[in-house]
């Protein structure tokens, strides 16, 4: 058996330190690359149901039981069109990856849009739901805003964030925040305008369509989530103004 | 087979709960906090207490991760050679929270988005490395699983404490309950708590009471 001394001294060898360094990679490797592949099908379900969820909370409040694939199925049409508002064929909204498209050129990005439709009548959209994606203060933000029939009015907002500052920006993802969007305008008459949250907190703009409250604390995180809604507003601008003059006729 | 400092502790074979080792968790709590007398872990403390929820979350995952990692560590401490044991010990700090960061994702989707960043941060808190270091390299599995929990314990406390002036003051809420809207007060939250100089001054104020409570003073 070996001494105390010997057994510190292959310790300290080279070889011993290269071997046990690539046991701890190879086993810390191998579990981590387990891990992942076990847990990656129920994650992707999930990414996958809250993209759903999301879609539908910007437009009806969602119950714990509810079952979201089905409700998702029977009501939401889902088509991809391009910055001059036409429909893409060929190309599944779930397969656009919105954080690819947002680093593209604007006239470039594949658009998804889910078509609420109305439940009486199964051909008339009763609200369009438009994924938005931008840069808040730390990391990406992103989110989907529901549009009522007029294509101006806004009915519901869902914000996300990947790293905003919890209590401060990460507030973006809150009922409280979100509410204040909701029933505002993003045109004044036919000028886009889109929807803008203000500086300070605790001031009242329900006299204002275009203006919200702000977040105390996490201005620039307002202004990431500012910069997000103009830009995509832009994007499906072709879009809006189209079928919000296909309305109007319809409406004569 | 072990080291000079190791085998002091070892010679006797003692029970898990002796009161000794009773100390290895209670002492974390008071007179050896890791974050109030230690002074580690304060970017964390600083960074996740604005809000009650976030905080508590946190304090878990933190506790998981120092416990498992001290026990993986105190494992392996006659293997690891000396050289590399920063190393080590941070490999297997990063295995458990990518692993504690996976399961959350898989298992509770909803509160990993809201952690996600700061589950990927205990990588770096210095409260774990402290203790592997410190602890684990030279005690046996159990004592040093114990130390975690201790150390994961005294964390939390001062991380839950001071998350609660925090939200209370900042946003007049606890757990995201609006505390004073219930009462009918009308309060506007203290911007500054809302802030990481706010939970600067929180940690300032809690060493405080701690220490003309314990008469814990620092040694010259």
């Amino acid at each position: 058996m070996q001494t105390k001394n010997e057994d510190y001294n292959v310790r300290q060898s080279n070889l011993y330190i290269v071997l046990f360094a690539s046991a701890v990679a190879i086993v810390c490797g191998g579990l981590l690359a387990f891990a992942s592949q076990t847990l990656k099908p129920l994650q992707d379900a999930n990414v996958e149901l809250e993209r759903k969820q999301n879609v539908l909370a910007t437009v009806m409040t969602l119950k714990k039981e509810d079952n979201i694939d089905s409700i998702y199925a029977a009501k939401v049409k889902e088509r991809v069109i391009d910055f001059e508002g036409k429909v893409k064929e060929g190309v599944k909204a779930s397969d656009v990856e919105i954080a690819k498209e947002y680093k593209k050129k604007p006239e470039e990005r594949s658009l998804p849009i889910y078509e609420i439709m109305d439940e009486s009548n199964p051909e008339k959209v009763r609200n369009a739901v438009l994924p938005v994606y931008g840069f808040g203060l730390w990391n990406d933000i992103w989110g989907f805003i529901a549009l009522e029939e007029d294509l101006s009015t806004i009915q519901g907002v869902k914000f996300q964030h990947k790293g905003e500052t919890p209590g401060l920006g990460a507030r973006i993802e809150s009922e409280e925040i979100q509410s204040r969007y909701k029933g505002k305008s993003i045109y004044d008459d036919d000028v886009l305008k889109a929807v803008i949250m203000m500086k300070g907190e605790g001031i009242d703009y329900s006299n204002d369509l275009h203006k919200v409250d702000g977040m105390s604390g996490a201005t620039l995180t307002a202004k990431g989530v500012n910069n997000m809604l103009i830009d995509y507003l832009n994007c499906y601008k072709n879009y809006l103004e189209k079928n919000k003059s296909n309305l109007s006729q319809n409406s004569l | 087979m072990s080291t000079a400092v190791a085998e002091v502790v070892e010679k006797k074979s003692e029970p898990l709960f002796s009161k000794k080792n009773r100390k290895l968790i209670s002492n974390p709590l008071d007179i050896d906090n890791p974050i109030t007398v230690q002074v580690l872990g304060i970017c964390s403390a600083l960074a996740v207490t604005a809000q009650m929820k976030p905080a508590a979350v946190m304090a878990l995952a933190l506790l998981v991760v120092t416990a498992s990692s001290n026990v993986i560590i105190s494992l392996l401490r006659n293997a690891i050679p000396s050289r590399i044991r920063i190393i080590v010990q941070l490999a297997v700090v990063a295995l458990w929270v990518v692993l504690v960061d996976q399961v959350l994702k898989a298992y509770v989707y909803e509160i990993w988005k809201q952690l996600s960043v700061f589950v990927g941060l205990i990588i770096t808190n210095c409260i774990v490395m402290g203790r592997l270091e410190a602890f684990a390299m030279a005690n046996k599995p159990g004592p040093s699983l114990l130390d975690g929990l201790g150390n994961g314990l005294g964390y939390g406390v001062i991380l839950l404490i001071v998350a609660f002036f925090r939200e209370f003051l900042g946003s007049g809420s606890i757990f995201g309950f609006k505390v004073f809207e219930e009462l009918g007060i009308h309060y506007v939250g203290n911007g500054l708590m809302l802030l990481p100089a706010g939970a600067c001054v929180i940690v300032g104020v809690v060493i405080w009471v701690q220490r003309s409570l314990n008469g814990y003073r620092e040694s010259h």
